[in-house]
């Protein structure tokens, strides 16, 4: 019984290969559902008038409140907090070399260049995408989509199409405004550290950061929002099984989205910057 | 047990409906979930002001036939025809058109939860329709009025109770004035005197409104009030559609079963027994 039980290494070896396949495969069938969507929205966010079934705008302006406006104050505190933590550490490296009035060049670009949409996406994928995932989730389980559905309404034009939308436009400007906050930080801890006077900081920051640098983290941005809103629904969407279903499919989606970021992060920063 | 529903049989005149168009037809389905067969060629069809109950225990597949019928789920083969139109040949405007003359309640109401009452009955007409906000406000308020909610416009669904739930769902179903209107398990969770509300509702609707009505339940009581025919579904299997008197009377024993609410002993094949418990170590 024991040894008839027992799998042997051949079997075990297959197991796992075969597990990894079906992985592999439900990933990439994750990614087809993701284009699929993102196709879809785009169709409604185009056609939709034509059709007399527009994307509404006050449904879009309320995910605006929502996606952006309310995630300033939070925004806004960790990016003061990341601006002062990098004049820290950029002094503190700089020290070595004797070279600490240097240390604006690395604030500058390393900012708007990379912790800006950085972290604003990271803060967007918990905040924003965490909410889409339990939002649809809890619509899924509560038949809210299916009666969506069987009234003529199309769930991606009423419910993702909005959330694309106002995600694709506040992410950028929360950015912006993440990049605007983490220098103001770091001028501030470089003056008192320093004794750079405010006004020199902002002289050599505007001379070292370059429109191009600017928008290489709004690209970002953009990308990041499409990203999380995909991530977001997908896993609402495959929801199943009550509160419980809702909650893994939530944490689900914070952490896809947040590796989904970083990873293009990096992928965007090397087809880019080489 | 069955008095009240037999007395209310006796004072309801239903309607002679030999002669009525037929709205909804539903021929040969079947469906599968993954590669299990739920639905073996299911064969009925709806006519016009008729309240048509589709009865069965849990597991019979009246949930998966529902959704069959409402074009949330695609059939493997045989088809569903909602006026004359097959749901699943016709193109998504074409759908999205036929949806507009059907109406659905669904079982927890499915109202959203970001929407207030008003805004929720209202939402068919401000998707579907270029009315302006008073005129669609008036619509919202007299379908209040039909399903007795009126006063009740500002709340929002999480305040209300189960019967007003329902209530809720039907009025939003019956806003675009549909021709057939879908009810998955209307009386479920509600106490008998708020079930039996819900019932008279139904009869309401059909006979103020002409609609043709489908209605799935495991209710007895409330099937035999309603109902001008019954669907019997067991197992994925029809097993008699008739009037509520040729079902009560029906010598079908596993119909027999169901209105007695006598539990079936399913007989085992003992091999089949043995291959179920084997199954997991595979």
């Amino acid at each position: 019984m024991a040894e008839a039980g027992e799998k042997t290494m051949p079997t075990r070896i297959a197991g796992s290969l075969e597990h990894m396949g079906r992985a592999a495969v439900a990933g990439i069938a994750e990614i087809g559902l993701g284009a699929a969507l993102f196709v879809q929205s785009l169709f409604w966010i185009v056609i939709g008038h034509r059709r007399a079934q527009p994307v509404r705008i006050a449904a879009t302006f309320a995910r605006c409140m929502e996606v952006g406006i309310q995630a300033i104050p939070i925004v806004t505190l960790m990016s003061i907090t990341i601006g002062i933590m990098l004049a820290i550490q950029g002094i503190y490296t700089l020290r070595v070399f004797g070279a600490e009035e240097q240390v604006t060049i690395g604030i500058g670009i390393s900012v708007v260049r990379e912790f800006g949409p950085l972290i604003t996406g990271i803060i967007i994928a918990g905040r924003t995408g965490s909410s889409l995932a339990a939002r649809i989730g809890t619509m899924q389980i509560s038949q809210e989509i299916d009666a969506l559905q069987v009234m003529g309404i199309n769930p991606v034009r009423f419910i993702v199409a909005p959330a694309l939308i106002a995600m694709a436009i506040m992410v950028p400007i929360l950015t912006f405004w993440a990049d605007l906050v983490m220098l103001a930080g770091a001028g501030w801890y470089v003056s008192v550290d320093l004794g750079m006077s405010l006004p020199a900081y902002v002289d050599r920051i505007t001379e070292i950061v370059v429109l191009e640098d600017l928008f290489h983290g709004l690209y970002k941005a953009v990308l990041f929002s499409v990203l999380i809103t995909l991530v977001g629904v997908i896993n609402g969407t495959s929801v199943t099984g009550g509160a419980e279903g809702v909650g893994k499919m939530t944490t689900r989606s914070v952490v896809l989205s947040i590796s989904a970021i970083i990873i293009t992060d990096m992928v965007f920063a090397y087809v880019t910057t080489r | 047990m069955n008095e009240p529903a037999l007395k209310s049989d006796s004072a309801y005149v239903r309607p002679d409906l030999t002669n009525a168009q037929t709205m909804v037809e539903v021929h040969g389905l079947v469906t599968h979930y993954g590669t299990r067969e739920i639905l073996h060629g299911i064969d009925f069809d709806v006519r016009e002001g008729e309240i048509m109950v589709i009865m069965g225990g849990s597991g019979s597949g009246k949930s998966t036939l529902l959704k069959a019928l409402l074009g949330l789920l695609r059939p493997t083969s045989g088809a569903v025809r909602i006026l004359r139109e097959d749901l699943n040949a016709i193109s998504d405007v074409e759908r999205t058109k036929l949806r507009r003359k059907m109406g659905v309640a669904f079982q927890g109401g499915a109202l959203f939860s970001s929407l207030n009452v008003l805004e929720n009955i209202m939402l068919p007409l401000r998707e579907h329709t270029a009315l302006d906000l008073n005129t669609m406000r008036i619509m919202a308020r007299m379908k209040m009025q039909v399903v007795n909610l009126s006063g009740f416009e500002d709340l929002m669904p999480a305040e209300l109770s189960g019967g007003m739930i329902k209530r809720a769902a039907f009025a939003r179903a019956i806003v675009m004035d549909p021709r057939v209107l879908f009810c998955d398990e209307p009386s479920a969770g509600l106490d008998p005197v708020v079930a039996s509300t819900i019932d008279d509702l139904i009869l309401t609707l059909r006979d103020a409104m002409g609609m043709s009505i489908v209605v799935v339940t495991h209710e007895l009581e409330s099937a035999f009030r309603i109902a001008d025919r019954i669907c019997v579904l067991d197992q994925g299997h029809i097993l008699m559609v008739g009037t509520v008197d040729e079902v009560k009377s029906s010598s079908n024993e596993r119909i027999q079963n169901l209105l007695n609410r006598r539990t079936e002993e399913v007989e085992l094949d003992p091999e089949e027994y043995l291959r179920r418990l084997t199954a997991a170590n595979d």
